[in-house]
């Protein structure tokens, strides 16, 4: 029992990093992938924050009254990894802008999928070409 | 100043990037680039100097001394890695100017000498840096910037490829992170050189080996090591040529060199290959990455994805070489690294200038340019000779070192199928080759011409540096040999 309500944090840990990398891999739109890899990387952060904790500690704030602190280091370490995540989801959304203005689409497979076309066309014109007397 | 050259190795560039929006003028920001890239250049080589005389350096910034405060560590290894890349991006950014002209819209060409720059900043924080957290924020700088500059290029497929890689490269960066929580958790500290003395002692929990296992996912990811190579072929050929040229000659370096720093110095030996059965696996992975990747490279139509998958392949004589963890099998992938980014870069540079004179690079575009490019022919056939490794080329020596260390291990199985690896090199490269020189050109592409100065200036560089280190491999050797001692401890 206390492997479960004694760690709880980190198995909420382990189901959110599986949830979201389920929607990462599972999922066609391409949005939706995205929410996927916030949630993924939530979890590593709650994971970080979770490790900085010490039982009975405060706030890493100095006051004389206070004998024990929470490990300030990881969460500064996670504000960092925040900021990136950020930056991130804000280039992946840039890019499923751009991908919608030139495919008309924001599926997976349908991007793919006229990816194919296109390079089947391709090499039809090829042959053509190559029947053609030179 | 001296003292301050590794902080310096990282500073340069990072200060130039945004510096260029100042001066607007494409053409200046293209020399600032230039000077600072060079700049980057002259500070590897002093300081790969200081460590061949002096020994190891530390930095300590801000003047916190380490395991406290960010420590960057400069050994042979480091400057020996932070000299391939600073190097080839000199090269590669002679070129730039000219073939981003014709690929990029001209309102683009700041930003994009802005993320070439960050780019670089990354990778040279990943090798100068001490501290395990820094790799994760610097692998990040330079991957975004990545991301974007391949998202530069005009196909439509180029914004896709990207963001494939986006959401591979982040879940491997994000397994990276993952792992470095795991090993802060175990240790209570983030210092490099103080995780190597601390590991060791909890070495045999199931955290460290589950963070060792998240990290060699996530680093294998941004290596592109068989079968997680999957982002790699599209996003280099559908990227701007010169952009190709950068990353093929240097990112999955960086990813190599992380590989070695944190198996080698952090883990330790006997954790990786003794513990855990490192050694097999990798093996397993090199050699198949060899043959799977060779054989799809001869039947590819674009000769883009044809040394595309051939750098997966070469990746694999890489993964190789580690997997013996012997120095001479060590010091071996450290050449294979310096040789093939000298190949990468003089094929795929080469491969910008065909597509700045012809438009395409597929295998139809090469009918007759044997005659009309002669200089970029040649150049291409040099360094596909050092792919396949014939003697008096780069690739040679390295793939030398490497059967030498196969079968100084009795490894003759190994030493074969290396050997072997490189006869299907012979039929990939060969048929580039009979295209160019046994085939008239094709009708309507009479009028091609020789590629301009900007590139044949530093594809020859790279070409002649193929040749070069083929014959006189002293330079070469003793650095790779001397970096690979100081990771096992060896006084070279």
């Amino acid at each position: 029992m206390t492997m479960i309500l004694g760690l709880y944090n980190y198995w909420v840990v382990i189901v959110l990093m599986m949830i979201g990398f389920y929607m990462i891999i599972a999922h066609g739109n391409l949005i939706k992938k995205i929410v996927g890899l916030n949630i993924f990387q939530t979890s590593v952060f709650i994971f970080y924050i979770s490790v900085g904790n010490i039982e009975g500690g405060s706030a890493p704030i100095w006051d004389e009254s206070i004998i024990l602190y929470s490990n300030p280091l990881p969460h500064v370490l996670i504000l960092t990894a925040i900021v990136v995540g950020l930056a991130t989801t804000a280039l992946a959304l840039a890019l499923i802008v751009r991908l919608n203005e030139a495919y008309g689409s924001i599926n997976e497979d349908e991007i793919q999928a006229m990816d194919n076309q296109d390079m089947v066309n391709h090499s039809l014109s090829n042959q053509h070409r190559d029947q053609e007397p030179c | 100043m001296l003292a301050h050259l590794p902080i310096l190795q990282v500073i340069v560039p990072l200060m130039a990037a945004p510096a260029c929006l100042l001066l607007r003028r494409p053409k200046l920001v293209w020399l600032f680039t230039l000077l600072a890239s060079a700049l980057a250049f002259i500070i590897s080589i002093l300081l790969l100097q200081q460590v061949m005389i002096a020994g190891t350096i530390s930095y300590e910034l801000g003047g916190w001394s380490p395991p406290w405060g960010i420590e960057y560590r400069v050994d042979k290894l480091n400057a020996f890695i932070a000299i391939i890349i600073s190097g080839l991006s000199t090269l590669v950014l002679l070129a730039s100017r000219t073939s981003i002209e014709k690929e990029i819209s001209a309102d683009k060409h700041t930003l994009f000498y802005i993320l070439y720059l960050l780019s670089l900043t990354g990778m040279l924080g990943i090798v100068t840096t001490g501290d395990a957290f820094n790799v994760f924020v610097f692998l990040e700088i330079s991957s975004l910037s990545a991301y974007s500059l391949i998202a530069l290029g005009k196909d439509r497929r180029a914004i896709w490829s990207s963001f494939q890689y986006l959401i591979m490269g982040t879940i491997g960066a994000t397994f990276i992170l993952i792992a470095i929580g795991l090993m802060y958790q175990m240790t209570g500290t983030l210092n490099m050189a103080d995780l190597a003395t601390r590991l060791p002692e909890v070495a045999e929990t199931r955290t460290v080996i589950t963070a060792y296992a998240f990290f060699i996912v996530g680093v294998c990811l941004k290596l592109a090591l068989f079968p997680l190579h999957l982002w790699l072929p599209n996003a280099y050929v559908y990227a701007p040529s010169i952009v190709t040229a950068f990353f093929a000659a240097t990112s999955t370096k960086v990813a190599a060199y992380l590989l070695i720093r944190f198996t080698f110095s952090i883990f330790g030996l006997s954790f990786s290959f003794t513990t855990l059965p490192m050694g097999t696996l990798f093996l397993t992975l090199g050699l198949l990455g060899i043959f799977v990747a060779s054989t799809v490279a001869i039947y590819q139509d674009n000769i883009k994805h044809v040394f595309a998958y051939s750098s997966v392949a070469q990746t694999g004589y890489m993964i190789v070489g580690f997997s013996m963890a012997t120095t001479a099998g060590l010091s071996a992938m450290l050449l294979h690294m310096f040789n093939h980014a000298l190949m990468a870069g003089a094929l795929f540079l080469a491969l910008a200038a065909v597509t700045y004179r012809v438009g395409a690079t597929k295998i139809s575009d090469f009918q007759g340019l044997g005659r009309q490019m002669p200089f970029t022919m040649a150049a291409i056939v040099i360094g596909g000779l050092s792919v396949i490794g014939v003697p008096l080329t780069a690739g040679f020596v390295s793939k030398w070192h490497l059967v030498v260390a196969a079968i100084g291990k009795d490894w003759w199985v190994v030493a074969g199928l290396l050997l072997l690896g490189s006869l299907l090199a012979v039929i990939y490269v060969w048929r580039i080759v009979e295209t160019a020189y046994f085939k008239a050109p094709m009708t309507g592409k009479d009028s091609v011409e020789e590629a301009p100065m900007a590139f044949l200036f530093p594809i020859w560089i790279l070409a002649s540096a193929n040749v070069y280190f083929g014959i006189d491999t002293r330079l070469s050797v003793e650095t790779a040999t001397a970096a690979a001692k100081g990771l096992f401890g060896v006084a070279p």
